[in-house]
């Protein structure tokens, strides 16, 4: 158990192998570990960013959905004021139209009873004239008794 | 090993597991006797490079395929201990040195690995190397102190070499004539800037080595149990002893050389970070 040689040699070969460990194996395995450090950050940032993205969309959405949903009541409001408005147009038309008709219909009653009163009237009239012959068992002069026949017809009105 | 010769045996067995295979630079031969500076401890520098390129073999085939998408098994497990080491590095260290890191992550990987070499049961691979004609053979490279100090050397050079870059010459100079006591005591600041400079890479690696020598050393001892046994009575409930032993250390070891690549990785960071402060 002596010093010799071999701690020269010792030494150099030390030297070499921390050189190789250098130049060769430390850079290689450190790039590789930071590029990972690297991309892995990367990533989370990335799907940071792709949730913070997602949250504004699904914000958005919801803005949209929302303003879709007061517009549709908005519009279904109108439809139904204008369907109301319709209806009612159309009952104060019908509205209109009865009483129009019924009111002509009265008219044409009314026209027809006072034209069936004066027929009544001058039927009665003649049949009063026809008696009243038969009575006298002759011809008045329609003529001369006419003012007779009008007196009897006013008395019967 | 197991070569039954009595009660010299055992003494000889632990002797020639704590032998390195050396080569005699100034005869140019294998000689396990050899010493001397010029010499190489090949079984240590050997296995100690092969686990060196092992585990820059797999981290740079992970570091080749590295993806950010879709990490496979082997980078992923490459990339917990570089995100480890990063962390504890940028936990203690606030410079700017590109060269830190990946020196802290050698070392924790290379260390380990070389700890882990103490697993590996005593004698398969002296005994396998024996078989093919190779006398000696110590396995684990962090049980030679040229290893250890070769790295906590190296270590200590950085330190300096940082503390000069960052403080200047002068400044360097001045800190070790004036730190912690003031101008007036100048030969005691340097005293003690030498001693504390000094301790931290003896410290950094007699601790590796301490503790891998003596694990392996309680290896070696629970393995001479059975030796020269032979068919004795006394062999079935030794080798049961042998084998509870062994399990036992060898799990707790496991805790021991993890612990021993941490604490001299750490260290290292730590001293780094140190040189480079301004007082």
């Amino acid at each position: 158990m002596s010093i010799n040689a071999t701690l020269l040699a010792q030494m150099i070969v030390f030297a070499v192998f921390v050189w190789f460990t250098m130049k060769f194996v430390w850079p290689p395995i450190m790039q590789a570990m930071r590029d990972r450090q690297k991309r892995i950050s990367e990533g989370l940032a990335a799907a940071e960013r792709g949730a913070r993205e997602l949250n504004e969309a699904t914000a958005k959405a919801e803005e949209m959905v929302a303003k879709a949903r007061t517009q549709a009541q908005e519009i279904l409001t109108n439809a139904q004021r204008q369907a109301d408005d319709t209806l009612e147009r159309a009952r104060e038309d019908a509205r209109a139209e009865g009483e129009r008709i019924v009111t002509a219909a009265r008219e044409e009653i009314d026209q027809a009873v006072a034209s069936a009163k004066e027929d009544l009237r001058r039927e009665v009239g003649s049949l009063a004239v026809v008696g009243a012959e038969r009575i006298l068992k002759r011809e008045i002069d329609a003529k001369a008794h006419n003012d007779i026949i009008d007196d009897l017809v006013a008395e019967i009105r | 090993m197991a070569s039954a010769e009595g009660g010299s045996s055992a003494t000889q067995y632990i002797q020639h597991h704590l032998t390195n295979l050396k080569f005699d630079l100034t005869s140019m031969s294998f000689d396990g006797h050899a010493s001397g500076f010029w010499v190489l401890n090949v079984d240590s520098l050997f296995f100690s490079i092969i686990l060196g390129v092992f585990f820059l073999f797999f981290f740079r085939m992970a570091a080749k395929k590295a993806t950010a998408t879709e990490p496979g098994g082997l980078q992923n497990f490459v990339e917990m201990i570089v995100d480890f080491t990063d962390t504890q590095v940028r936990d203690i260290y606030h410079g700017q040195s590109k060269l830190i890191a990946p020196l802290a992550l050698t070392i924790f990987v290379w260390v380990f690995l070389m700890n882990f070499m103490d697993l590996i049961p005593v004698d398969a691979l002296p005994a396998a190397a024996h078989a093919s004609g190779i006398e000696y053979l110590k396995v684990v490279p962090s049980t030679d102190l040229n290893i250890t100090f070769g790295l906590s050397i190296s270590v200590f050079l950085l330190m300096m070499f940082y503390s000069v870059k960052i403080k200047g010459g002068l400044g360097f100079l001045k800190e070790t004539l004036t730190h912690p006591f003031g101008p007036w005591l100048a030969p005691f600041n340097f005293a003690l800037f030498v001693v504390e400079t000094v301790a931290k890479p003896v410290s950094l690696s007699l601790r590796l080595f301490g503790n891998l020598y003596a694990g392996e050393l309680i290896f070696i001892l629970i393995a001479v149990f059975t030796l020269g046994a032979g068919a004795s009575l006394l062999a079935v409930p030794m080798f049961i002893l042998q084998v509870l032993l062994g399990v036992g250390w060898a799990i707790f070891h496991i805790l021991v050389i993890t612990l021993q690549a941490y604490i001299f990785g750490m260290l290292t960071i730590v001293y780094l970070s140190m040189a480079q402060e301004h007082h």
